[in-house]
Order: C-alpha cells, then structure tokens, then sequence
C-alpha cells in the first residue's frame, strides 16, 4: 500500500533584499517557523547543505539576522540533466518584536535545520549601555 | 588578478544558470510520477553514473527509506515538525507529514552498488549505471 502523499513541494523563494551583496550570486529565503514560549523566542529555518561553520547569526538594532553559505565544492564535476529546484545560498532577517538578551542565545544545526533559541531579556534588568 | 578572483564566481553563477535551463526537462517526464511531488529532485550526470540529490531539512535519518528496483529508485518518508509546549506560534513555514515519490530512470542501473548520504538535510543517492548499458566504443574494421 503507497503511503499518503502530505507533503507538498515548496517552491523556493529567492531573496529580495534591499542591500544588495557585493557578489552576484543568488540567496534564497529560508522556510522559517517562529515561535514564543514564556521566556524564549525560538527560530527554526530550514537551510539544507548549510554547516554550522558556514553560518552568521546576528542581531543588531532588534534585527536578526541569518546567512548560511552553501559548499559549491560538492556539486563540482556534476553536469545537470533533470532539475526541479536552484541552489543557492540563504539569507533572512526579522525585526524582533521582544527584546532579546544576547548573551544568551543558542544555536543548534540538525539535519539543514537551524534552530535559534533567543531568551528574552528581563524586563527588570537594568539595561547596560557601553559609552563608546 | 581580478580575473582570478572571479572565476569561482563565474562557477557558481553559470552553474544555477545551468539548473534553471534543465528546469522540468523533458528527461524523467515519460516515467509515471514525473514532476511535482515531494521531494523535488535534481539528477546529474557524473561521468557514466547519475547522481540524484533532493532537499529534505527536517528529516531524520532514520525516517528516510530509499528503495531500488530495477531502473526505478523510490523515496518514503516522514517529517514531522514540533514545537515547545505553550508555544505561541508567530510564523509557520515548514510543512509536515508522509511523503513517496518513485522516479523510473531511462536506463539502466547497477542496483547493488546504489549509494545513499545524508548530510545537512540533503540526500544524495549515487546510481552507478549497470556495466552492460554503457556505451562501448567499436572501432571501424
């Protein structure tokens, strides 16, 4: 007995951004799920054939934002007959709605899965601000 | 020298040329699942041999199943996607449930020696073309 088809293919989108890179290559938008427990704002993305050594996470002026470069190296030699889908690589930000506690963020890559855990900062702390 | 620099560029952008300009080709389109299911696939050539790559993010190892069978490869799985208990959800992307998709390919294929990785949310399975299909040379007498 075949199995169910449920999963539908998601086309991906390419990314259009205001700045534009210094390098023309293409950037897809990663499909993001977002979600907010009672002290942590957690962002899963989907980046396959990204590895964690390849990918920036930063967060500046409420922005996050995440870039994960895909290895070109391993599809060398590899002449295209068939293709449903381009690769190229990721790139996405969100402004952030609560505030986030940067000394505490957490990163896990599982399986092209980014998981990005942001702990909300106290509300009560004191915010410390760096004379420049 | 400038040029040299922008050669790997140059790689990369005539190579996602070449993936747009081999979009829904008319190569697996006679086999009976032809495009559309998941998961999408890309096939290349290497050498004598293909090479079918598919992005699966999400997807355990463990919850993947290729099979071959003749010149048709077949890929089952499942993907589940979770969230914390208590979680207010903001934005929902990615998708979950069971998939199948088999793909017949136009010749033949050595099955013992089909290849299967994982890595980084993306599979990649290495189909050796069988040794009796592969173009001989004759030389003219």
């Amino acid at each position: 007995m075949a199995r169910s088809q449920e999963l539908e293919v998601q086309e991906k989108k390419e990314l259009v951004s205001k700045e534009e890179k210094t390098v023309p290559s293409r950037y897809y938008m990663p499909n993001t799920d977002i979600y907010e427990t009672d002290d942590a704002l957690t962002v899963v993305m989907e980046i396959p054939g990204v590895q964690k050594k390849d990918l920036d996470v930063h967060i500046e002026n409420d922005v996050l934002r995440v870039e994960g470069r895909v290895d070109f190296g391993n599809y060398e030699g590899l002449e295209p007959l068939y293709t449903e889908y381009n690769i190229g690589h990721f790139a996405r930000a969100f402004t952030l709605s609560s505030k986030i506690d940067q000394q505490q963020i957490s990163a896990k890559v599982e399986d092209g899965v980014l998981t990005l855990t942001l702990k909300k900062a106290r509300e009560a702390m004191p915010r410390r601000i760096t004379i420049a | 020298m400038a040029v040299l620099f922008s050669d790997p560029i140059d790689w990369i952008s005539q190579f996602q040329q070449a993936l747009d300009n081999f979009r829904t080709s008319s190569w697996l389109g006679s086999s009976p699942s032809g495009s559309g299911a998941y998961p999408p696939l890309n096939v290349f050539r290497k050498g004598d041999d293909l090479v079918v790559i598919a992005e699966v993010p999400g997807i355990r190892k463990s919850d993947l199943q290729i099979q071959v069978k003749g010149n048709t490869i077949r890929i089952t799985g499942r993907k589940a996607v979770k969230y914390g208990e208590n979680a207010a959800l903001h934005r929902r992307e990615r998708l979950a449930g069971g998939f199948g998709r088999a793909i017949s390919l136009p010749l033949e294929l050595d099955a013992d020696n089909v290849k299967a990785e994982y890595r980084d949310g993306i599979l990649a399975l290495y189909l050796p073309r069988a040794e009796r299909d592969k173009p001989r040379t004759i030389s003219i007498g």
